[in-house]
């Protein structure tokens, strides 16, 4: 639930405003970018999401060195990883 | 991650580099002089534990280990509560995960499902709010809890429900807020701490501002610092620089993530739905004012606390727990009476023991580096 896990934005959701489609962890997610969308959110950006809100914008390798820092962690990403794989959020 | 990736993952790990660093820090610190230097955040724990950069330090430099794991820091009395309202007709309880396993008075939400309430866990309190919606027969409770990383998240599904009209969702609001715990901190006389390092993911929400009262009236630098170890390494570094140079300072060595205004959309967020409770409990610390958010009357209709009539349990802690001592860093972990006897990830007693980024399971998981350790083995 602290893990601030991050993500490759992929499209703005047309339909749901604030909602984005990203890439996290090679599978794809639905996220709520409201509170950062006066960063001007675009696909190809990386955010940090906590709880199915990204609450900030981060570069590439940023989020390389989250994702290395999360795997270290080991069963927690893993279990956070598989609440987010079941999360339906809409 | 491609190559380019790992290359730079590989720098914040370079050993050169932070021998280097150690061995500048040691030129920064007066001999015989103790300082004692808290992490605030359990993410900052759980690195300093499993890179040992501990051993990097001069035997000088202390690091304490501070409350900023929200799962610690609930108290068993809002855990019997929550399983109060579980077990009421017609709810369903939807939980973080991190949450299942931490003991109440009577037994943990595991034990609870176990004995036939609806707990579901969920990764996002969106998740929470789609159950609500596809179950409009049932009363859909979000045991919220954390610090400012995740109280905006909590605002924001209230907001939607509140647009949606939703009338079978409600809010157990658990969130804490870290300032007020740290000048409880400060307040404590059995404490010595000369800086601190901030928390990361907190401080993306709140920024840098908050922090300056701990600089200006209390005296201490405050570094905000990121979670690798050369961060870590960096932050302690400019801690030593203020206190080396008389200065206190609030620093950010984290700009990579943290802006200093911090999200100010997600601030408004809170505002809107949340305000400051007059007191809160947290566990080991006892109850420190304003330390805690509640839902505000104009969203009543979503906040359990109002839907249902909770008991309010008050519980003291376990006689044999030293969670309180741990989470004010008057003792490190393996100090407590219990840890990795009677106390184990797996059968924990206290809290710091539940989440993997208490400081008691960081240390259990990776204790072996410790400079303790080291010294021992060096001894026998």
């Amino acid at each position: 639930m602290c893990l601030g896990i991050p993500g490759e934005v992929l499209t703005l959701d047309v339909e749901r405003p604030g909602m984005a489609t990203v890439n996290v962890g090679g599978a794809r997610r639905q996220v709520n970018v409201m509170l950062i969308e006066e960063d001007g959110v675009q696909p190809g950006d990386w955010v940090l999401i906590h709880v199915g809100f990204a609450l900030a914008k981060i570069d590439e390798e940023e989020a390389q060195l989250t994702l290395s820092y999360l795997e270290e962690m080991g069963q927690a990403y893993r279990d956070e990883l598989q609440a987010l794989a079941e999360s339906r959020i809409d | 991650m491609g190559p380019e990736g790992m290359r730079f993952v590989d720098e914040y790990r370079d050993r050169e580099k932070a021998q280097a660093l150690a061995a500048n820090i040691a030129t920064l610190v007066e001999p015989g002089r103790r300082y004692g230097l808290m992490e605030i955040c359990g993410g900052h724990t759980h690195t300093i534990y499993k890179h040992g950069i501990e051993d990097y330090l001069p035997e000088e430099v202390q690091l304490v280990h501070g409350p900023g794991c929200p799962v610690c820091v609930i108290p068993m009395g809002r855990v019997d509560d929550a399983i109060w309202i579980a077990e009421q007709e017609g709810v369903i309880m939807t939980s973080f995960g991190d949450l299942l396993r931490v003991p109440g008075a009577r037994g943990s939400f595991l034990d609870a499902k176990a004995r036939g309430a609806d707990i579901q866990m969920v990764y996002s309190p969106l998740d929470s709010l789609r159950i609500a919606r596809s179950n409009p027969d049932r009363r859909v409770v979000f045991m919220a809890i954390g610090f400012e990383t995740t109280t905006p998240s909590t605002a924001m599904t209230v907001l939607r429900a509140a647009a949606e009209g939703l009338e079978n969702f409600s809010v157990f609001c658990n969130h804490v807020t870290i300032i007020p715990a740290l000048e409880a901190i400060l307040a404590s006389p059995d404490l010595h701490i000369d800086g601190f390092i901030g928390p990361g993911h907190v401080s993306t929400v709140i920024g840098c501002e908050p922090y300056r009262f701990i600089a200006e009236k209390h005296g201490r630098p405050f570094v905000v610092a990121g979670f690798e170890p050369l961060d870590i390494l960096q932050a302690i570094q400019m801690l030593l620089l203020q206190l080396r140079d008389g200065r206190s300072e609030v620093e950010n060595q984290y700009t990579r993530v943290v802006p200093w205004e911090g999200n100010q959309r997600a601030l408004q967020a809170i505002d809107e739905v949340m305000e400051p409770r007059p007191t809160f409990e947290w566990r080991g610390l006892g109850w420190i004012p304003d330390s805690a958010m509640r839902i505000r009357e104009k969203y009543a209709r979503f906040d359990a606390e109002r839907v249902f009539d909770v008991p309010a349990t008050r519980v003291a802690d376990p006689p044999a727990c030293q969670c309180g001592e741990v989470l004010r860093g008057t003792i490190k972990p393996w100090e407590c009476k219990v840890f990795g006897t009677a106390c184990t990830p797996e059968t924990p007693i206290g809290t710091c023991m539940v989440s993997s980024e208490g400081a008691c399971a960081a240390y259990y998981n990776f204790g072996r580096f410790t400079r303790l350790r080291v010294r021992q083995a060096g001894s026998a």
